[in-house]
């Protein structure tokens, strides 16, 4: 039995002024679960997957068509407060991003913006939120040093625990281990399936190996369409597609 | 040959900044050895007397810290909205171009031409007389153009990254100005800041049609009383009066008090830079 779909997208082009970066894409994203996103530079992945929170909408002249429902809330309506969305939705970066501040006030900011002024209260989740990313025993001790100070690794898990700070219901990781090393990487993905317990996990990865080890299900897309879309363990062991199976085993990419 | 051609270049380079380094050791050497034997205690302190050959410039040095603030305290807060404002909200289109343009060219409308357009704005218009108000606001609009683009610079060299995750945890677009944008920018901010402080201490022009008098007796009460100046105050010592051989020093000492008050806002404004920096370790 399939788990409960958490976000359902429906028909969705996205134009990026005349050229049309997603044609058709239909996807459930399940409950709980990592969903991957792979495919070649360009797919469309990563469009794809910053439709779930809006970010495209920073893109002058963008445009999108076609149904995302999550929870029932259709994330593209008017009426839909992009705000309240992007707080249950959160995101992680291919390129670490905390801001030029202390690793406490990254953390904190998130409650902050909230309207959150009460010190302890700030405290207790900025602790709770980096034992979460498996982050607090590295840097206790550095809470009021520049976030900036840390390793690449290091701030990236940060990222992540400043996401976990507004307690969202899906994170979002596009390419989150793009500019890490191998032992970070490894770190990461130790905690994509850590927080997959509580949270819905969507990543664009362009390392085939990391989707295989991290998710439940995988989306193969290719030129702006979704090829294949299917659990993990399928998908790389008998693929429907020949496309799939071709772009898995290295034969263009 | 191209050893040689790189060599002579090299050369080239270091005789330009040398020559550049020769005349601003010049210029304060010479300001220096000349106008530092009138500077006394007394020389800060006191009023002039018997004709601006005896006593002080306090008044001057008042009148020119007045209007300073008065003209970067009017122009940074307006200077920061319009950069916001072109930078974050405004959409990108024709009109958007013409006002960044006029913006740009209001840079280079001479002094003087301000000067008359105070006069004729804040003096009669806005009936605020020949005062520190409206000094420092012929200064301020004169300062306007500057702060605007260094202002818009520093806030579009803020990384994309750091507003994306801002606004991704689900902050507005303004609490993300506000608390991310801003801090970062904060430090191109004030190097704007800082080279319009010293352009508007140093400007006579602007403020000799509405602010600065030749001679008081005593400091300004409020903002519509009309103030000494350093800078008008040097042009009077040297055109003015009866005494050239005690003018002429006199107006060597100012400028060097101008230099110091220029140099003391600024060494300010970068220790301020400096903190930011290291408080946000950029």
């Amino acid at each position: 039995m399939a788990p409960e779909v958490k976000i359902s997208a429906k028909n969705i082009d996205f134009f990026y002024g005349k050229t049309k970066a997603l044609k058709d894409i239909s996807m459930d994203i399940h409950a709980n679960q990592v969903t991957a996103l792979i495919g070649p530079s360009g797919c469309g992945k990563s469009t794809f997957i910053r439709l779930l929170n809006r970010m495209n909408d920073l893109i002058p002249g963008s445009r999108v068509e076609g149904r995302i429902v999550m929870d029932g809330m259709d994330i593209n309506h008017p009426r839909t407060d992009v705000v309240d969305l992007r707080r249950k939705v959160g995101m992680v970066f291919q390129k670490p991003n905390p801001f030029p501040k202390s690793v406490y006030d990254n953390m904190a900011y998130g409650l902050i913006i909230n309207g959150i002024r009460d010190k302890s209260f700030i405290e207790q989740r900025v602790i709770t939120s980096l034992k979460k990313a498996a982050l607090y025993e590295d840097i206790q001790e550095r809470l009021n040093d520049s976030a900036l100070m840390l390793s690449g690794g290091q701030q990236q898990r940060l990222c992540i625990a400043r996401c976990l700070v507004v307690e969202p219901e899906v994170i979002l990781f596009d390419e989150p281990c793009a500019s890490l090393d191998p032992i970070s990487t490894r770190k990461i993905e130790e905690l994509i399936l850590e927080l997959k317990k509580d949270y819905t996990i969507v990543i664009v990865t362009h390392n085939m190996q990391q989707a295989a080890r991290v998710s439940d299900y995988t989306a193969f897309m290719y030129l702006g369409e979704l090829i294949e879309y299917d659990r993990t363990e399928k998908m790389f062991t008998v693929p429907s597609e020949r496309m799939t199976e071709e772009y898995l085993s290295g034969k263009f990419g | 040959m191209s050893d040689l051609s790189q060599a002579l270049g090299f050369l080239c380079l270091i005789l330009c900044i040398l020559f550049a380094l020769f005349f601003l050791g010049t210029l304060i050497y010479f300001i220096t050895s000349r106008g530092i034997s009138v500077i006394s205690w007394e020389f800060l302190t006191e009023v002039p007397r018997k004709a601006m050959t005896k006593g002080g410039v306090a008044p001057a040095i008042v009148g020119t810290l007045y209007l300073t603030v008065g003209a970067i305290g009017f122009a940074l807060p307006l200077g920061l909205a319009c950069a916001i404002y072109l930078c974050e909200y405004s959409p990108a289109g024709y009109i958007v171009n013409i006002i960044r343009l006029s913006i740009n060219n209001l840079a280079g409308v001479p002094s003087v031409v301000f000067g008359l357009f105070g006069f004729a704005v804040f003096v009669k218009v806005f009936g605020f007389g020949v005062s520190i108000l409206s000094g420092s606001l012929t200064l301020g609009i004169m300062a306007l153009p500057g702060i605007i683009s260094a202002s818009q610079e520093a806030i579009l060299a803020v990384p994309q990254s750091y507003k994306e995750a801002s606004l991704a945890l689900g902050a507005t677009h303004w609490q993300t100005i506000k608390k991310v944008v801003l801090p970062t920018a904060l430090p191109g901010i004030l190097t704007g800041v800082i080279l319009n402080v010293g352009r508007v201490a140093g400007e006579t022009a602007p403020i000799l049609f509405t602010a600065a008098t030749f001679y008081t007796r005593g400091y300004p009460d409020s903002v519509f009383s009309e103030v000494m100046a350093l800078p008008y105050h040097i042009y009077a010592l040297m055109t003015e009066g009866t005494r050239p051989e005690i003018q002429t020093g006199i107006a060597y000492g100012c400028s060097l008090i101008l230099l110091c008050l220029v140099l003391a806002v600024s060494a300010l404004a970068i220790i301020l830079r400096q903190r930011q920096r290291i408080n946000y370790g950029s």
